[in-house]
């Protein structure tokens, strides 16, 4: 070896070998070689992972603006998708976003593994615990408290959309305090779908599928599918059993068009009209407008039966992975500020996780056209203040494709509600 | 007198050479194959089997060594053998009437034709879109409300039919889709043993006075047995296999149910989805279940496809 190659060589091998030890150090949790963050002025690719459009388009150029040194990059899979998805990047530890969405339903899968996100509170974040609805920013700690693993975006506060036009065929009320007045409880719901059917509306049903009531109507609830301390108690709340029955009291009364929710066919149903109300939790308002683009002025917006609760709503998190977390954490400081979930819900609809925003003018007289100038600020202010929190366990989606599939075989005529009942404990009892 | 040593050595080392290139170089020349058939099949069999021995999620950072315990649990898993019964279904609604409509395509192909490669060609088009393509516009015409072929039936005064929901209406609706995929390509494999059948065998039938269908059967069939030996059994193992027809099938049909368990009532789960949905789908990814069940999987095709290569060649080769 000549000096001049030894020379060279040294600081090759040093490289290779710091290269390799990085590479081999991802399986212990890799926490070490990812603290090193950018220089000033160095150009920063951040990468965003989402299920949707969370809306956030437009404050990526703002941020842009003030941040000229770094690049974001939107990656936008199908909900179940991006989620299992995640939980495979995690487990390899490759392939996470700097960046990423995570949905209520899945939020303790990913805070139980505290180790495989970066802690926020080392970039300042705990800070904007005061901004947040306090149940909402419980969600996104690790089970300790200790470690805040993610922001919220958005809550889904309940409402009940419903087609003015199918209502009006029907000899129903039109004008959305009196349709309010129809349903306080959910049994009213279903007498005033009785209703609707009697009246046989051409090509409508009343309901779209009992699923998202389903999920509605355990959601009012004080306690869910499971308890405090992580049992899955499906079997033994009567809550549950309750919003079991009802779902397929819509289903037995022919009340349902039988559309899943977020099926192909369920997206024509809302072009062609084929049901007359929808659960309308905030973000579900951005969707109908999307899928029922001709249908301007006929949707509107009346309370929920059965009181307040919610359903879905994210959060943003930062994979241990990630190369920058710091610029990260500042990103997601920026998408969950005050001003840009307020921003977020003028254009898409999902509404803030910021209470000191719910008596804010701007949002208290926000009305959109689309739902006949509908007061929708108002509706999701009022929705969201009278939220009670409900504690979501770890295996919180399993369970709940387990009772789908339960409400889906008593819609296809496969069982009766006991027997699919029967075999829904069994599924959940499997469920690990 | 010192150059005949050297002469001798140089000779020997060409000899030793020689010998090594022709003994030695042929398994180089195929140890590509070998080495990415150990990575990619070999290695993921052993470490499957492996795996399946185990209490092994993805998540979990230690892995517990449990025996045949997932085996026993898998045996008397209903939703396994449900998988079991709706795998084979599909696998002899499709397969079945495919390879029939497959010989009798080729057959009609195996003259001269006007547009010879134009037919040839468009056989093959169905093989090469994408599956999700294929799919996403069959779950469209099998539509329960706005569907073709409900509309198409309404004219004969059949009822709707909820295609997704019911076992045998979402087994014939999957079969279809695969059959669309499949026939053209394993008409063109028939096609091509077809064409080295000797014309004249056909032109002494024709003296003989035999007519189409008897030459098909007389003398086509015996002919390219070897060929419908391979295609029953590739077809065998791809029906055993199958799995992005019905997990599309089930979130494109609107019928409901988890991603991967092709329906609410499991009606059109096969084995490769429900190995999907334990491994990747369920926020436990119970990789040892998953894995045992793969193993099981193996063991099915390998027992259908062998029972299926007995009865193939039961069927009488040779001219009689």
């Amino acid at each position: 070896m000549t000096p001049r190659i030894r020379r060279l060589g040294l600081p090759l091998l040093t490289a290779s070998v710091l290269a390799l030890a990085t590479a081999c150090g991802g399986g212990g949790g890799g926490n070490t070689a990812t603290e090193a963050s950018a220089k000033p002025g160095e150009k920063i690719k951040l990468t965003v992972g989402l299920f949707g459009d969370f809306g956030f388009k437009p404050l990526y150029e703002e941020y842009k603006k003030t941040h000229p040194n770094i690049e974001i990059v939107e990656n936008v899979t199908q909900f179940n998708d991006h989620h299992s998805n995640l939980v495979k990047r995690l487990a390899t530890n490759a392939g996470a976003g700097d960046i990423e969405a995570v949905e209520v339903g899945y939020i303790s899968t990913f805070t139980a593994q505290p180790g495989r996100f970066v802690d926020l509170k080392h970039y300042g974040l705990d800070k904007r615990q005061a901004d947040y609805l306090d149940w909402k920013w419980q969600q996104g700690l690790s089970k300790d408290g200790a470690q805040v693993l993610g922001l919220g975006t958005d809550v889904g506060g309940l409402a009940m959309c419903y087609r003015k036009d199918l209502f009006k065929k029907a000899g129903l009320p039109e004008e959305r305090d009196k349709v309010a007045a129809l349903w306080p409880t959910w049994e009213e719901y279903i007498a005033t779908g009785k209703k609707f059917a009697g009246a046989n509306v051409a090509g409508a049903k009343f309901v779209d599928s009992p699923g998202e009531i389903f999920r509605a109507m355990v959601n009012q609830a004080p306690v869910g599918l499971y308890d405090a301390q992580d049992n899955i108690i499906v079997e033994s709340n009567p809550d549950v059993k309750k919003a079991w029955d009802l779902s397929n009291q819509l289903t037995q009364e022919g009340l349902t068009a039988k559309l899943a929710a977020f099926s192909p066919p369920w997206n024509t149903g809302f072009a062609k009209g084929s049901f007359a109300t929808i659960i309308c939790p905030a973000w579900m308002t951005g969707f109908i407008q999307e899928q029922a683009k001709d249908a301007s002025g006929k949707w509107d917006i009346a309370t929920v039966p059965g009181g307040s609760g919610n359903s879905g709503g994210s959060h943003l998190m930062v994979p241990k992975q990630s190369k920058h977390p710091k610029e990260a954490a500042e990103l997601i400081d920026f998408l969950t500020s005050k001003d840009n979930q307020a921003k977020v819900f003028k254009e898409e609809g999902t509404f803030p996780s910021i209470p000191a925003l719910y008596d804010d003018p701007s949002i208290q007289n926000f009305t959109k056209p689309f739902f006949g100038d509908a007061p929708i600020g108002k509706i999701y202010s009022e929705a969201a203040k009278a939220l009670k929190p409900q504690h979501l366990g770890p295996k919180e989606a399993d369970v709940r494709v387990a009772i789908g599939n339960g409400l889906g075989r008593v819609e296809q005529g496969k069982q009766t509600p006991d027997e699919a009942w029967a075999q829904v404990l069994e599924d959940v009892k499997k469920i690990k | 007198m010192s150059t005949l040593p050297l002469a001798v050595t140089r000779r020997r080392r060409r000899s030793v050479r020689h010998t090594l290139d022709v003994r030695v170089s042929p398994y180089a020349y195929v140890a590509p194959f070998f080495l990415l058939f150990c990575a990619f099949g070999l290695f993921p069999l052993v470490y499957t089997a492996w795996v399946s021995l185990h209490e092994w999620t993805l998540l979990s950072e230690t892995q517990e060594f449990v025996g045949a315990a997932n085996y026993s649990t898998l045996l008397a898993d209903d939703y396994f053998w449900n998988a079991t019964f709706n795998t084979l279904s599909i696998g002899v609604l499709s397969t079945v009437p495919q390879l029939a409509l497959a010989i009798w395509l080729a057959h009609l192909l195996n003259r001269r034709l006007r547009f010879q490669t134009l037919f040839r060609v468009a056989l093959l088009l169905p093989n090469v879109t994408s599956v999700v393509a294929v799919v996403v516009i069959f779950s469209q015409l099998f539509g329960r409300d706005f569907g073709m072929i409900n509309w198409i039936l309404s004219w004969f005064g059949a009822g709707t039919i909820d295609w997704a929901a019911g076992t045998a209406s979402s087994h014939i609706a999957l079969s279809v889709m695969i059959m669309w995929r499949w026939t053209g390509y394993n008409a063109l494999i028939f096609l091509a043993a077809m064409q080295a059948v000797p014309r004249e065998l056909y032109e002494a039938a024709t003296l003989d006075g035999a007519g189409n269908f008897t030459q098909l059967r007389k003398i086509t069939m015996p002919m390219i047995r070897p060929t419908i030996i391979f295609v029953v059994i590739v077809s065998t193992i791809g029906a055993m296999q199958i799995i992005a027809e019905p997990m599309l099938f089930g979130q494109s049909s609107g019928g409901g149910g988890g991603i991967a368990t092709g329906g609410p009532d499991r009606q059109f789960q096969t084995l490769a989805l429900f190995v999907y949905e334990q491994g990747f789908a369920n926020s436990t990814f119970d990789f040892g279940y998953a894995s045992a069940a793969s193993w099981l999987m193996f063991v099915a095709v390998v027992v259908v496809a062998g029972i299926n290569f007995l009865i193939t060649r039961k069927v009488k080769g040779g001219l009689v």
